[in-house]
This record gives C-alpha cells, structure tokens and sequence, in this order.
C-alpha cells in the first residue's frame, strides 16, 4: 500500500504535548518539523526558544534547541548563525517575547537582515502567565492587567508586527498567516517552508507570524475561540504577505 | 611566536581575545572602553570572525550567550552601567554553563555615573553579577600586560569550567600604553584541540543528528534546578587552586596596603617609598578578586602587622568587605578612597599611610 502520511521526525515521536485544547502552538511545530525534514536539513536545525508558552516546545522538538531570555531570542539566534553559517537557525517565539520585551531584538535584527528565520505566534495574551496584556491585545479584549479591557486611552492600539517591518528595508519576507482550517495550514507550510528556503539560499530576514488561539486566557471554549480568531483578530491583524523580495524582484 | 609592542589596554585586550582564538565579539559602544569593539571590528575579517555591533549591551551579551552556545570562543566587553545591562546575559550563561569571556573597563557610577576611570563595580563583579547567585572567576589585572595574559588565559578557565570569565579593569589601564609582550596566535588545529579537550562539539547546541539532540537550558525544568545549583557549587568550590595574589614586602611588615588593579600600582610605589624611609610597609594585591585570596589576609601576624590601608577607587569602599572578612578586627583598617573618576595620587596615599603610621606605629 502507497505510504500518504507519516509523522515528522522533526517532533518527538514518543512524547504527549502539553498545550491546550484549541492552542495552535502543536500545529506550528509540525509544520517547522514537517518543511525541514523535507528540506533534508533537520541535521542542521537549531531552534532558538523564547520564554512564555512558545518555550514548552523544546520538550517536544528533537532538533537542537537553545533557550534565550525573554525577548532575546533574535539577539541570541544573530550569535548562533553568525558564528555557524551552515546551521539552519529559527527563533520560535510569541507576542509577548517577540513584539514587548524583545522588540528592540526583532526590529535590529530584521534591520541587519539576520539570515535566520523567525516563527512569531501572535495569540493576542501572555498564555503561560496566564492571560495577561500583550502588545497584541485586542482593543476591549479583558485581560488579568487589563481587567476592564484593553482601552486605547491607555494602552495604545494593538502593535502590528509585520506592518512595522514592513517599513523596513531589509527584511527579506514578512507574511502573517494562520492555522485555524486546512487550506490555511497548508498555506502556511508553504511560507514556513519559504522562510526556511530564504535562510538556506542566504537571503537573510524571514519572518511567518501565525495569528493563533488561545482559549484558556480568552475565556472562551475551543470553538468559540476559533469564532473569535476569525472575526476579531483576523480584522485587527490581515492576514496576508507583507514583504516578498523574490516577487518584488522578479 | 610571541612578539613585543607599545599597545593601548583596550586594544591589547583585544588582541589578546583574538590571538586566544576568539572569534566572535558582539558590544555596544560606551565610554572607556570604545577601543576595543573597534579594534575587533578591524581585526575580525582578518582572522575569518564575527564582530557585530549589537543594538544593545543587552542584545550583545545574548548574541554572546547564542554564539557560545553554539561552541564559538566569543568575548565581549563593557563598562559600569553597560555591564548592568550584561547581568541578564551573564547570569544565563552561567547557569546554561557556557564559557564566555567579558571585560569591564570600569568608570564611575552608580547610575550612568562619569565616564572617568573608577573601582566602583567590585562587589558586582564579585558578589553578585546577576540573579540566582553564580559565582565567576574574576581576574583583576594592574598593567596591560597583565590585561593580555589574563583574556589569553581567561578564555582556557572559561572552557576549563564552562563558566564565564570576568576581566576587571578600569578606565586607566584601558586607555593608557604600555610595552607588552603578546602571546602567540593559536592556531586552527591547536583551536580544534582545544574544542576536542573540552568537549565543545558535543555541547555545542549545533549540527547534533537525529537522536543525540543537544539542549542549552539556563536553568531546569521541574525541581532539577537544585541539582544544577549544586553542580555549581562544586566547581566554585574547585577554585582554592586558582586563587592568585601578589605579595610585595609582606613578609616583615607592619603596614599592609590591599589593594587591587591600578590602586595597587600607585600604592606599590608608596610602599617603596616608604621602605625607603625605613618604615616596614608591604602590600598584598588580589589578582583574582574571585576568588578573594582571603588567606593571604587571614595568615598574616598580627603580632607583627600592626594596620592595613585598604587603598580603593571607589566610594564606599567595596574590597574592604572582604578584608574585614579575613581579618575579623585582628588590626585597625583604614581606608584611602578617591571616585567619580578622581585618579588617587600618590601624594593622598602617601597621605592615607602616614595617618595610619601615625595611629598604629
């Protein structure tokens, strides 16, 4: 009988995750796992991992991995692929890593065009905190520091990661994408795989956001959660390319 | 081959770091200690290494915490306020176990303090230098050349521990010349031994097959944290060997000066001067500052040893606490202290030391 699925052995195969029901997190690294295998480089991979939920992944990935500091996972990752050029370098981070505290390490090194590649996934909450404010907190989103909902007053609009590279010169492909129906995972395999065939061509800054749910810290059931993935965060964060050197190029 | 030049500290701290085989620095600029990032950023492409300006002292020290993480001999430096900004990056290579080199050029402070030359970052350097109470070897060095041999060697502790290295110095030795002998390049294969003696490749989180995956965690999962803090514990409880200090005229002395980096050059000379007048002086100059040679302190006869200036650049007095330590008010300390980037003269330890004399003799 014809072989048409098999497990990537990018993940381990012998371990149950600990996500949440309804977290896409799990989707995400299959897919990370699942492109590199087929580039034949799961060898050479080495995953830099942000603190927060992105940082349960190093239990579940059979690549090498090297935990950074909150935020610091570009910063960490530039000294890792500039000292290894032959490795296949990506950070795996969420919004809060990413787009708060590391902010100042993601636009400098999306600037420098660091030939790496970055997974951003963008569930609008600090999830492993436990539902706090994130920088992508939805305008009168309730969270546990933002208890009477995000107020624009206050805390500003929700920050626009792609947009805001976008006004970047260097980076090479920045696309926001998602995970919540087939032909959207599809899709995004295809960016994932793209962002990773970039680093290995040395075309220099990747970046796929994934804009992802977070039932637990929303307070909403798996399946009103992917309700409000689709019409709220969605509206707020376009999915969509930003940034393709190769079609602007060709 | 070793060869002998008229170098700048920082510079020759530099090329110290490169001839020991670094090759990959990553630093943000900040006064006095801009010369070396620019010497590296020259040298670099020379040798087939990385320099990167980091945006930040605190992306620096993470892209050092990344490239050691992946096996490279990585160093960088900073001063005062900058070397703050490292206490994240340090701390979590301490507690990933990478071995990484960094120097402070000290200057004033605390807070953004004068760009001057000062002492003010002891107890940082050796109490606490970050969270969760790792512990560094900490090398304290009086002249450039003491600089150059100190990166040379610092980077064989740091892969001998897989620990960071901590360079001490200050404003002064980092911005003046002096004659220097350097030490010779290593070579490729003498780095690729190196790398094989210390078990680099195996740890370095890069190019590891399916199966023998490699992890650099800076910390534990669970409640394993308690075995990685005990595994610490027994390497800093291996550094008795290491301790190094300077005894200069100590044996029949009855004024002890302490004093460590540059102080101990000015108090050096007032030692001879005195001794010069008869007076029984000595000094005893901590070279590593951790770990404190206390023992030299602790031994001494204080039958015989009547005082002790504790000669720093900094205000308060920081060494002093570890003198006190040592010798648990067995004979008066006194202090002689100049900061803020105001060099001691040698006319104000002179000063500090008749005051002394004049107490205890």
């Amino acid at each position: 009988m014809e072989k048409v699925y098999e497990k990537t052995l990018g993940v381990l195969q012998d371990v149950v995750s600990g996500f949440c029901p309804g977290c896409m997190h799990g989707t995400a690294h299959k897919l990370v796992g699942e492109v590199v295998q087929e580039l034949g480089m799961l060898d050479k991979l080495v995953r830099v991992e942000g603190v927060g939920c992105c940082g349960l992944g190093q239990m579940y990935v059979s690549h090498d991995v090297i935990i950074a500091a909150h935020g610091r996972a570009c910063a960490v990752a530039t000294g890792v692929k500039r000292s290894s050029p032959d490795s296949l370098v990506y950070t795996y981070q969420g919004d809060g890593d990413l787009a708060s505290i590391g902010l100042d390490e993601t636009v400098s090194a999306a600037n420098r065009g660091e030939n790496f590649t970055v997974i951003f996934i963008n569930n609008g909450i600090y999830g492993m905190t436990g539902g706090q404010m994130a920088p992508t907190t939805l305008i009168g989103m309730k969270a546990t520091t933002a208890p009477f909902g995000r107020k624009v007053e206050e805390h500003g609009y929700p920050m626009h990661v792609c947009e805001l590279l976008a006004q970047l010169k260097t980076p090479y492909f920045l696309v926001r994408t998602a995970v919540d129906t087939p032909q959207n995972v599809i899709k995004t395999r295809k960016y994932i795989k793209q962002a990773f065939q970039n680093q290995i061509d040395g075309k220099g800054f990747s970046l796929v956001e994934i804009v992802t749910s977070c039932p637990t810290n929303w307070g909403y059931s798996a399946k009103d959660a992917l309700t409000f993935l689709r019409e709220k965060m969605f509206e707020e964060f376009p999915l969509g390319v930003y940034r393709d050197k190769d079609k602007e190029e060709a | 081959m070793a060869e002998r030049v008229f170098m700048k500290g920082c510079e020759a701290i530099a090329e110290a770091g490169v001839r020991a085989g670094c090759r990959f620095f990553a630093g943000y600029p900040i006064t006095p200690q801009n010369e070396i990032p620019e010497y590296f950023a020259r040298r670099m492409p020379e040798v087939g290494g990385v320099f990167v300006q980091g945006e930040s002292e605190v992306a620096s020290v993470n892209m050092l915490y990344g490239a050691a993480a992946a096996g490279a001999r990585a160093m960088s430096s900073s001063s005062s306020c900058g070397i703050s900004l490292y206490s994240e990056g340090v701390s979590y290579c301490a507690s990933a176990r990478l071995p990484v080199v960094y120097v402070n050029v000290q200057r004033g402070g605390p807070g953004i303090g004068a760009i001057q030359p000062a002492q003010q970052d002891y107890l940082q350097a050796t109490k606490a230098s970050g969270n969760g109470g790792f512990q560094m070897i900490v090398l304290a060095p009086a002249t450039v050349q003491e600089c150059v041999d100190m990166v040379y060697e610092g980077f064989e502790l740091a892969a001998r521990d897989n620990n960071p290295v901590l360079i001490l110095t200050d404003g002064v030795i980092g911005t003046m010349m002096e004659p220097v002998v350097l030490p010779p390049m290593k070579s490729d294969e003498e780095l690729a031994q190196l790398k094989e003696k210390y078990g680099v490749t195996k740890r370095a989180c890069i190019g590891h097959p399916l199966g023998q995956q490699a992890k650099c965690f800076p910390g534990s999962a669970g409640t394993g944290q308690e075995l990685v803090n005990k595994e610490a514990e027994k390497l800093y409880a291996t550094w008795d060997k290491d301790v190094r200090v300077e005894k200069f005229l100590v044996d029949d002395a009855e004024i002890i000066f302490a004093a460590y980096g540059i102080s101990a050059r000015i108090s050096k000379a007032i030692v001879k001067q005195l001794r010069a007048e008869g007076i029984k002086a000595g000094m005893i100059r901590p070279i590593t500052v951790n770990p404190f040679p206390y023992d030299a302190f602790r031994d001494l006869d204080f039958n015989q040893v009547k005082g002790i200036l504790d000669v720093e650049m900094s205000i308060p007095a920081q060494m002093r606490w570890d003198i006190d330590f040592a010798v648990q008010g067995r004979c008066q300390i006194n202090e002689c202290r100049r900061s803020g980037g105001q060099l001691l003269t040698n006319d104000q330890v002179l000063e500090g030391a008749r005051q002394l004399i004049k107490e205890v003799l």
